[in-house]
């Protein structure tokens, strides 16, 4: 039976790790994250979870420890933010060219410089091109659901690639919430035992990781897009299966009061929770503005956005990250996802919530004003930065 | 050790894990390290490669020198992978989820992988006690890269990143002793070898695979191309530096210190020196400079004979 309780999403994360039965934690550890690995270290310390937690010296070798854990066949979990993430990142593109399916929660946290350990999206938008599957969770609900999701995904053998589960840093990490956690038998019932695709197995003796010259790397690159791009349907497949098991129901792209609405704003992470505040404040006013809440960020789910936005004129773009001398992550895919179709949205992008900076109800008011005045016909504004002091 | 004498060529490991078809250079020591460790650590071994020349050599895709299961991820990470190897083998025969049997896990990096870019994932490993032995190929530069120095560089060589010159006499700097750095993370064992001394490293790959925790081997790989020499001397090359006190063949056995082929006299050091290239640019000065160091670190070392270090 699944319990109803209050708890820090970081916990409710690695309860769930628990739940599936992880082999190995390999972290090192950085704030907003801490408290998801310090609880795993716990749960195997007392002997509630039998796994292997390897204390390593940094996030380079966490992910290396990764590598060779899963390549072993080991059902690997990691957690890591921001600076963390940022040390890995020669080496995630390398665990998805490999297909070694770990599974790594994100505390979403800005980038130094300056150091901030506070949150933003710029670590895992700098991590755009790493081929993995990386999704975002608005609430501690859907932190817990999409991890014990992720395995079933991540293992599942017409995908076996890593998955990323980013959730805020300190918004939600830190959050006491309540949630449904689940029981052991359905989290079991519900993602088979790992058999992964290849293993080290001196029975089996395989290369992996080897020499890519010129005749084949292109191919190798081309079949690296296409079982990422292909993991759409049985991502879209297990979220419906996850659905049955656990009644809860996960798109790639959903959205909030949409089907009437004259502006619509994209939302990403945790903030899409206030957003939804903020459109039934001003619903209550009269006002038709709707919410597109972009969960899925990689494989980029474009038929999905795109019926989404429908026929809505304005869309506004919510970046929680910048990319200085070029437009903003999430605002430049939107906007390549919508060129070339005839029905198209005029994008208004936004750039929200930076190093922790607060985005009230009162910045969400700013924005739809301004999507609001693009629909009647105003200018389509310069990309701006909310919340800044001048 | 165990006795050299008693042993004969025929009886030297037959099997090779480590098969012929790579594209190592005519007479290269280090790819024949590699063939003779893996002749003794036979066919239960799991490999986690560095990015470098045996890993270049030996898996140009759809290729593979490995007859045993290698994997490769990075240049600096080859410790860190094979930990996890030896974690992920080990937790899943304490679930029951594989039959429980004896596995030896190995980590293979150069010196440049290893006394450099890859310090810190080796001492992290070392630190944490994984059951697996790490080989160090020395063959004293970024060989793979186009011969540049590195830290286990000999004072005097002259690389592509420290050439001579007019103001310059080559590497400036002192080999840096990574078997010792090793030894102070209190591993059970340590040891140098060399391809042209092969009982003598055979021995001590046995010894590595029998210890319970990290086994540390460094191993003097000559690379002809590099050093600017005849690929007919390696061998002859890798006996002169033991002769002249330049690579010492030890091991740390607990702590406990054996030079397993004490060298009361020593050889000139310009024995050594001579067939290689990359030494060709030194006077005779420097020479006498280099070999007062080079025997006062092996007095050194013998005055700390059968000590608990
Ligand atoms: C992070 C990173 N930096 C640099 C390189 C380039 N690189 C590849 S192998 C190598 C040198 C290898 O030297 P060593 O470890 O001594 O092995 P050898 O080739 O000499 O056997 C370098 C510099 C790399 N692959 N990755
Ligand atoms: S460059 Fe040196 S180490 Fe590399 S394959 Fe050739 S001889 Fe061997
Ligand atoms: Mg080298």
């Amino acid at each position: 039976m699944e319990k109803r309780i209050g708890l820090e999403a970081s916990i409710a994360v690695a309860e769930v790790v628990g739940l599936c039965d992880a082999d190995v934690i390999s972290a090192y550890p950085i704030t907003p994250q801490t408290h998801i690995v310090e609880h795993l270290s716990e749960m195997v310390a007392d002997g509630e979870l039998q796994a292997a937690f390897v204390p390593v010296e940094s996030e380079h070798s966490a992910m290396s420890v990764c590598c060779g854990t899963v390549a072993a066949g080991a059902r690997t979990f990691t957690a890591t933010s921001s600076q963390g993430l940022a040390l890995m990142h020669e080496i995630l593109f390398i665990v998805s060219a490999l297909r070694l399916p770990v599974v790594m929660a994100v505390a979403n946290r800005s980038l130094s410089g300056p150091i901030s350990i506070w949150n933003d999206h710029s670590d895992v938008m700098a991590e755009r091109d790493i081929g993995w599957v990386q999704i975002f969770a608005e609430n501690a609900q859907e932190a817990l659901d999409l991890t014990i999701w992720g395995f079933r995904l991540a293992e599942d053998q017409r995908v076996s690639l890593p998955v990323a589960v980013n959730f805020d840093g300190f918004i939600l990490t830190h959050t006491i919430e309540p949630v449904l956690m689940p029981d052991r038998e359905s989290v079991q019932a519900f993602l088979p035992a790992f058999e992964p695709l290849m293993r080290l197995d001196v029975d089996q003796p395989i290369t992996m990781g080897p020499v890519g010259i010129p005749d084949i790397y292109t191919e190798a690159k081309k079949a690296h897009q296409e079982v990422l791009t292909q993991s759409y349907g049985p991502i879209v497949e297990t979220l419906d299966a996850f659905a049955k098991s656990f009644g809860r129901q996960y798109l790639p792209v959903e959205t909030y009061c949409a089907d009437d609405a004259e502006v619509l704003l994209l939302t990403m992470g945790a903030l899409g929770e206030t957003a939804m505040t903020a459109v039934d404040q001003r619903r209550e006013k009269g006002d038709k503005i709707g919410l597109v809440r972009l969960r899925l960020w990689r494989p980029f789910p474009f038929d999905d956005l795109i019926r989404a936005v429908g026929k809505v004129p304005v869309l506004g773009v919510m970046d929680r990250a910048i990319s200085p001398g070029g437009p903003s992550p999430v605002a430049s895919e939107v906007k390549a996802t919508f060129y070339q179709q005839e029905q198209r949205p005029k994008v208004v992008e936004f750039t929200v919530g930076l190093g922790g900076r607060d985005t009230p109800l009162s910045d969400f008011d700013g924005m739809f004003d301004t999507l609001l005045a693009v629909h009647r016909g105003g200018e389509i504004p310069k990309p701006t930065i909310i919340g800044l002091r001048e | 050790m165990e006795g050299p004498n008693v042993f004969a060529a025929r009886l030297f490991p037959q099997d090779n894990f480590f098969v012929s078809g790579h594209r190592a250079c005519q007479g290269c020591a280090e790819v024949l390290a590699v063939r003779m460790v893996h002749q003794v650590l036979g066919r239960n071994t799991i490999v986690a490669s560095a990015t470098g020349c045996m890993e270049i050599i030996s898996s140009s895709y759809p290729d593979t020198a490995w007859a045993i299961p290698w994997i490769h991820v990075a240049f600096e990470n080859s410790a860190a992978v094979a930990s996890g190897v030896e974690t992920g083998l080990d937790i899943l025969m304490k679930k029951g989820k594989i039959p429980r049997r004896r596995i030896q896990v190995v980590g293979m990096g150069g010196d440049g992988a290893t006394a450099d870019i890859g310090l810190q994932a080796l001492s992290g490993a070392l630190e944490r006690g994984h059951n697996m032995i790490y080989v160090c190929y020395d063959n004293e530069a970024y060989m793979n890269t186009g011969i540049q120095r590195s830290s286990s560089t000999p004072f005097g060589a002259a690389t592509t990143t420290s050439p001579a010159g007019k103001q310059s006499q080559g590497q400036s700097t002192w080999k840096k002793n990574i078997p010792m750095i090793a030894a102070a993370h209190n591993i059970p064992y340590v040891a140098t070898a060399s391809p042209s001394y092969p009982f003598d490293l055979v021995a001590k790959v046995k010894k590595a695979m029998k210890v319970k925790g990290p086994a540390y081997l460094h191993i003097f790989s000559c690379c002809p191309t590099g050093w600017r020499m005849k690929p007919e001397l390696a061998i002859a090359i890798g006996r002169l530096a033991v002769q002249t006190g330049s690579f010492p063949l030890y091991e740390i056995e607990n702590g406990k210190l054996e030079i397993n082929l004490p060298t009361p006299e020593l050889r000139p050091l310009k024995d050594y020196l001579k067939p290689q290239g990359r030494f060709r640019h030194l006077d005779d000065a420097t020479i006498a400079e280099i070999e007062l160091r080079v025997q006062a670190e092996y007095r050194k070392l013998e005055r700390r004979q059968g000590q608990v270090l």
